[in-house]
């Protein structure tokens, strides 16, 4: 691993400039961590008087659990479409900023602010406007001829969610698909119009290839955002309903371990949930080790 | 003011590759020593050992007589221009001549004075509440030659110093290192890859080569008696032409002067000791054709195929010449102007 | 580039138009409610013009906060989530900008296992390990104060990976300036490298604030005490409650109060907060 040509040669200074971020690592990330890993491992009798060693009891309960997976199915269907929404509108977006000079930069500050806005806000926003007795949107709707309750309706459930967690995160995505956006030369472009290619064809076939490393990065950023950042945008909205609906897996590791008390389950689908993190964490890493060469 | 002195310096890396191989060199005080050779050699890694930037794997480098090798670089009292320069972009012009000295602790007045001092040496007086970013190429390097003369140090180090300048400022700033290290009277050593800047700069030259001394000597030794193919190869511009006796002995009419050494198979001959025409008694005589003419204002450099010698010579011919390129030349190789080497050894004979 | 396409530009406009409106609709319906007195939300659809309860709405939530929803008034609540924000933020920074200098700077046994440590942090939200975490927090007796609040999420992997960047680009010889100067490893840090990294630091402050800022999960963990309410979980609770008695008004008022300092942040330092963003995700 890198350093500089010349170090410092102290012996013991390192470690102390170390040990305040190790040490909060240790007690709060790897600790707690390891803890999860051997309670997935353990059933805890009622009382909590007594644990016993099961193996991957815990483990096999689960994944025959049909709840566990209909919860990993919502997950996938609910990072899949956020993913997607959240990225297609802002790249949209973005190559609309990016064509213009001066008032690009008014339309950037007036779309990259719900950057701010917490998940859980973002979710009572949109529940607001969908509330099935004075919401806006349920109101056109039932205009419309649709009946909107996603107190009841699992898919509008899923819809609600789906669209309070991809408005904000429109505006992340928004500003990184700019950068790549501006990293494209502009030398390309010119040499491809001076070729003889319109606006449209230029954007397939130079600018799409060119901004594949950020749209890769998305992806990874997004399905990460969709499964473990959206907490609070279910919390606020429909808590895992109706019917288990909208119950992801990160939603239905803190109500079987905090409402349900269910220790073991919930440690050894925290595990799950880790090794998914790990996995994403990798494949991301090692694409921007590829990238910036570490 | 002091002496260096560095006795069988090596250095090996953590991984085993050995890039100094036992220096043994001795600087005089006051002297201006340049180090030179081409990259990769080991000059800079000499340089920054000497300064402390390095650890030393074997041997000892002592400054002003006292043994440094496990001395902080502060404490060795030296003082070192980069090649980057490495100002600190966040302090003036001022801040930055100041910072050794405050560091250590050196009185708010005489700080001061010799600041001032050194910045109207410089001429840089008018920058000195300027941040390094407002300044030119040639103005940064002042006030990194600034930032070493303040400290009043036994040694000046310099790092390619006048590498980043375009060639008119670098022949100007030459100059001028020069002349300001003859008015302090600092040991200095001298760090650079350019013969032309090494020749010019130097008391005395240090030609380095995969981590060896190939010669150390005054500028003109090195050039009149270079003791390798790779002095002679690397001093002087155009380079010396080097030529295979068994080829030179081949061609029809050439017989080469008794006076060369035994087991002389390479000899070398200066381009501009080449003399045009007729030759005296003794000399070799060539001929060959005119490939291509370089003109480069008071002279032009010939670059000549002789018929059966794999390189073609090159030939510096005073004044504008009225050859045209094609045209076949008569030369002649002075006996006196030969340089004898042995093919084996890479040594002169 | 000469490239004249009226249509074009027309239709660029008009995606960015119908963006922001988008963007912004929820959050204005939201202001819009916060201005209305308790009445307006008995009837059919939520009103879309101002109306004229604004003073009282914000003035009550933030002497009194809602008293059916047992939490504390929102001033109270805000101060906690500013203290949260700026605690988590600057110690953040600090342990950060620490570490990455030993990584870099020094050579030591055990350096690439310390990196990998850190490095682990990256791969363990807070929301897959909440169990054995809140055990933790539970038996050091940090629920219900600042410390448990703020202390397990001021590790954090990308700002060192930040700093680690930004310090592998300094030039090498300003170090080795430095220590010709006669600077140790520490004034060379304070003198040169913190200086230095002032732009890093403040970007990085701007996301780690609003980072701090939108917790929810955690601090609906550690707090049942109505003193340590941030004002992002507090939203939580009176929205829960206006559902079944609507003073929709009153949580309004709370969420724009919530989204105000994160949101300006963002528009007044945006130049900061975009090179924080794309920097330390790079």
């Amino acid at each position: 691993m890198q350093t500089k040509r010349t170090i410092f040669p102290n012996r013991w200074l390192p470690y102390g400039l170390l040990a305040p971020q190790l040490a909060i690592t240790l007690v709060f990330f790897i600790w707690p961590a390891l803890q999860a890993v051997k309670s997935s491992f353990e059933r805890e009798d009622p009382f909590g008087f007594k644990t016993t060693f099961i193996w991957f009891a815990n483990y096999s309960k689960l994944l025959a659990d049909p709840m566990y997976l209909n919860a990993l199915w919502r997950t996938l269907i609910f990072a899949v479409l956020v993913t997607v929404i959240a990225m297609g509108v802002s790249l949209i977006l973005a190559v609309a900023v990016n064509r213009l000079l001066r008032s690009g930069r008014v339309y950037t500050t007036l779309l990259v602010w719900p950057y701010a806005v917490a998940p859980v806000v973002a979710g009572i926003l949109w529940w607001f406007m969908f509330n099935p007795s004075i919401g806006i949107l349920s109101y056109v709707l039932g205009q419309m001829g649709v009946t909107w309750n996603h107190r009841v309706n699992a898919d509008q459930a899923m819809i609600l969610i789906v669209l309070a967690a991809s408005w904000k995160q429109i505006s992340y995505n928004f500003l990184f698909f700019v950068a790549g956006l501006q990293s494209v030369p502009a030398s390309l472009s010119e040499a491809a119009a001076i070729d003889g290619a319109g606006p449209f064809k230029r954007f397939w076939t130079i600018v799409v290839p060119l901004l594949s490393p950020t749209t890769f990065f998305l992806l990874i950023v997004n399905i990460n955002y969709a499964m473990f950042d959206t907490f609070g945008v279910i919390d606020a909205t429909t808590s895992g309903g109706p019917a288990q609906s909208t119950n992801i897996l990160v939603y239905k590791v803190y109500a079987d371990g905090f409402l349900g008390l269910n220790i073991g389950s919930s440690a050894a689908q925290s595990v799950l949930l880790m090794l998914i993190v790990i996995v994403l964490t990798v494949v991301q890493f090692r694409f921007v080790e590829r990238r910036v060469q570490y | 003011m002091a002496a260096i002195e560095l006795a069988g310096v090596k250095k090996t890396y953590p991984g085993g590759a050995q890039v100094i191989h036992g220096i043994d060199l001795a600087i005089g005080d006051g002297e201006l020593v340049v180090l030179v050779g081409p990259s990769g050699c080991g000059k800079s890694t000499l340089l920054r050992m000497i300064a402390g930037l390095e650890t030393i794997s074997d041997g000892t480098i002592s400054i002003g007589g006292a043994v440094v090798n496990t001395k902080e670089p502060a404490e060795r009292d030296i003082a070192m221009v980069f090649q980057n320069y490495a100002l600190y972009p966040h302090m003036t012009v001022r801040g930055n001549l100041e910072y050794g000295l405050k560091n250590r602790g050196t009185p708010r007045a005489e700080i001061d004075a010799r600041v001032e001092a050194a910045a109207r040496t410089l001429e840089i007086s008018q920058f000195l509440d300027r941040k390094p970013r407002q300044l030119s190429g040639g103005q940064r390097q002042r006030v990194a030659m600034g930032r070493a003369i303040v400290r009043q140090p036994k040694a000046f180090l310099f790092d390619e110093p006048l590498s980043n300048l375009d060639a008119k400022l670098r022949g100007q700033m030459r100059i001028e290192i020069r002349r300001l290290q003859r008015s302090l009277g600092t040991t200095s050593v001298y760090v650079t890859h350019d013969q032309l800047e090494a020749m010019t700069l130097a008391d005395r030259l240090v030609v380095m080569n995969g981590g060896h001394i190939e010669q150390v000597g005054k500028p003109t030794e090195l050039y009149d008696r270079p003791a390798s193919l790779f002095v002679a190869g690397f001093i002087g511009s155009p380079p010396m032409n080097l030529l295979d006796v068994a080829a030179l002995q081949a061609l029809p009419g050439v017989t080469l002067p008794d006076a060369l050494p035994d087991g002389t198979d390479i000899v070398g001959i200066r381009p501009d000791a080449i003399i045009l025409g007729t030759a005296a008694p003794g000399d070799i005589l060539l001929s060959g054709t005119v490939e291509l003419i370089e003109p480069v204002g008071g002279e032009s450099h010939l670059y000549v195929r002789v018929a059966g010698l794999e390189q073609a010579m090159i030939i510096v011919a005073q004044g504008r010449s009225e050859l045209v390129e094609a045209a076949s030349l008569d030369f002649a190789l002075p006996a006196d102007a030969l340089h004898p080497f042995s093919r084996a050894t890479g040594k002169r004979l | 580039m000469v490239e004249n396409r009226p249509w074009l530009n027309v239709l660029t406009h008009l995606v960015l138009v119908v963006g922001v409106i988008i963007i912004a609709f929820p959050v204005y319906l939201a202001v819009i409610a916060s201005t209305h007195g308790p009445g307006a939300f008995l009837s059919n659809v939520v009103p879309l013009l101002p109306g004229s309860y604004m003073l009282d709405n914000y003035g009550q939530m933030l002497s009194q906060g809602m008293s059916t929803s047992g939490a504390p008034p929102l001033t109270l609540m805000l101060a906690n989530s500013l203290v949260m924000a700026i605690v988590i933020a600057v110690a953040k920074i600090a342990i950060s900008i620490i570490s990455a200098y030993a990584i870099v700077y020094f050579r030591f046994p055990l350096r690439t296992l310390a990196f990998w440590i850190i490095f682990i942090t990256l791969m363990l939200p807070v929301e897959v390990r909440i169990i054995p975490t809140f055990k933790v927090v539970a038996d050091l007796g940090l629920l219900n104060s600042y410390a448990g609040l703020t202390i397990p999420l001021i590790a954090s992997a990308t700002a060192t990976f930040l700093f680690r960047q930004f310090f592998l680009t300094v030039p090498d010889e300003l170090m080795e300036a430095a220590r010709v100067d006669g600077a140790g490893p520490m004034k060379f840090f304070r003198d040169i490298l913190l200086p230095l990294s002032r732009t890093n630091m403040a970007a990085l402050f701007v996301i780690l604030f609003i980072y701090g800022w939108m917790q929810y999960l955690w601090p609906l963990l550690v707090t049942t005490d109505p003193k340590f309410y941030t004002v992002v979980m507090g939203i939580k609770r009176m929205a829960a409650v206006a559902d079944a008695d609507p003073q929709w008004n009153l949580v309004m008022a709370a969420v724009v109060l919530a989204m105000l300092p994160p949101v300006l942040i963002v528009i007044f330092m945006q130049r900061l907060f975009v090179k924080g963003l794309v920097e330390t995700e790079k």
